[in-house]
């Protein structure tokens, strides 16, 4: 399988690690990542809090160009995926602006989890695992962007989704149910607006672990790195000492595969996860 | 909120521009709450989501781009996916926001467009966002970094920027995209858009 693929401007630094076990899952799993050449970022946040035109011919541009290949467009973010979306709708509706592109909408937009939950992939991800995450108990965290608003990215199940859940336990892990999976980690407010920020992870976090989580896993850059790297600072602020390793989604279909980087990856974060992993024999 | 229909502004060129944007759907709110109920940030609003939508349509324009709700609304969306009546209220603030950086006014909370204002400098520099330089960039422009020499907070920032240098997380130059031109021409005509 090939599809065109857009990293997203975390992929290349704050979310390496995320990167990286994309390349071998994908790898491992048949599935052929052509980078969008040239792309562009999407605007995010910024441009839809500053500038209609913005937010929509930004992300057309990277549109155009994936439909020039042919290919389906994968993004591992939750933001760029919600901004190409939007972009793909405001395009179809025609709206009297003109961005200067021109994108049938031949192609479709996926998130990567997405891509990883089809059907004919599912079969392939059970046989690929070799080291079941057996003992490991996650809650699944898929923050805003991925399943909302639902018009957009076209969610089956936005208050209660479960294809990560699903996927958790198809690699021999535990996903508990709780009910904070699409609850709001702050986005940029991390930057912002500090004192709302450590709120928004505070109740996250407490409630993952009142949930008897023994780790969180994301879908997202954003989400990833407001939770695994803000922990230490949140515990300084709140008096308290939190622990929580957070994940990528990849990094446990990595590291169920068997595959020999996975402990280079863990590496990557701020809470060492590996004491967890080497007490569930994993490591 | 009871309606006192003296605050209603019978100027309704300000309701006029969120209409045009949103949709006609806005008229349709019954003022049930429920975006309210459901935002994980209205503890931090001095106007909540849906007595924002009742001011835009009472032409309160002064009241709504005052308000904080515009600079700690997350953009969640959850408001826009549960409204009864299809109402796109988180689009609603982003227009509010759009407008009030518009004004030229102060904002309530600076920093929030100061942020946007680094994000989309940094595109505009390189077509991507190259994250070590932007946060630079928005910590000196905003006196972020100013607040934090002043209150010892820039050592929690060392502390967490060093570990991630020494994980590998962070990219110390950034990459130039060749689509700069491109990118540079959206951001010309996104100004060539505000001016019409």
């Amino acid at each position: 399988m090939k599809v065109s693929f857009f990293p997203g401007c975390s992929l290349e630094g704050t979310a390496r690690e995320y990167g990286e076990s994309i390349e071998a899952v994908c790898k491992n799993l048949d599935i052929d990542l052509e980078e969008l050449p040239d792309w562009n970022c999407c605007g995010a946040s910024s441009a839809h809090c500053t500038n209609e035109f913005l937010s929509v011919a930004l992300p057309a541009r990277n549109l155009a160009l994936a439909e020039e290949s042919r290919q389906d467009l994968v993004t591992p973010c939750a933001a760029c995926f919600s901004r190409l979306k939007t972009a793909e709708k405001a395009l179809a509706e025609e709206k009297d602006i003109d961005l200067g592109v021109s994108f049938r909408g031949d192609i479709n937009i996926l998130h990567i989890l997405e891509l990883f939950c089809r059907d004919e992939l599912t079969d392939h991800i059970e046989q690929q695992v070799t080291k079941p995450l057996a003992g490991l108990k996650t809650v699944c965290y898929y923050g805003c962007l991925l399943v909302r608003p639902p018009k957009i990215v076209a969610a089956r199940h936005w208050e209660d989704p479960h294809t990560l859940d699903r996927l958790m336990t198809a690699l021999g892990a535990e996903s508990i149910h709780w009910p904070y999976k699409t609850e709001c980690c702050g986005g940029s407010m991390v930057l912002t607006n500090t004192d709302i920020f450590h709120h928004l992870i505070g109740r996250i976090l407490d409630m993952a672990i009142e949930a008897g989580a023994e780790c969180i896993v994301t879908a997202c850059p954003l989400c990833m790195a407001n939770l695994d790297t803000r922990e230490e600072e949140l515990s300084e602020a709140k008096g308290t000492n939190y622990n929580l390793p957070v994940f990528y989604f990849t990094e446990l279909m990595g590291l169920a595969f068997g595959d020999q980087d996975a402990g280079t990856w863990f590496n990557r974060h701020i809470v060492d996860p590996t004491p967890l992993l080497k007490a569930k024999g994993l490591l | 909120m009871p309606i006192q229909t003296s605050v209603v502004n019978k100027d309704t060129r300000f309701r006029d521009i969120i209409v045009e944007t949103i949709g006609p759907e806005i008229f349709d709110c019954y003022q049930c709450s429920k975006c309210s109920a459901g935002c994980p940030v209205s503890f931090s609003m001095d106007i909540l989501p849906h007595q924002m939508i009742r001011s835009v349509l009472f032409n309160q324009q002064e009241k709504v781009l005052a308000a904080n709700t515009i600079w700690t609304c997350a953009s969640c969306e959850t408001c826009t996916t549960r409204c009864p009546n299809d109402i796109d209220i988180a689009k609603v603030m982003d227009v509010l926001r759009q407008l009030q950086q518009e004004s030229g006014r102060p904002s309530t909370v600076p920093k929030v467009s100061q942020f946007h204002a680094a994000f989309l400098g940094a595109i505009q520099k390189n077509g991507r966002v190259h994250e070590l330089s932007m946060m630079q960039d928005f910590s000196l422009k905003s006196g972020d970094l100013k607040e934090k020499l002043k209150t010892g907070g820039w050592k929690n920032d060392v502390k967490l920027g060093l570990k991630m240098f020494l994980r590998g997380k962070l990219k110390l130059l950034p990459h130039k995209c060749r689509a700069v031109a491109d990118v540079r021409k959206i951001f010309n005509q996104a100004k060539e858009h505000k001016k019409a």
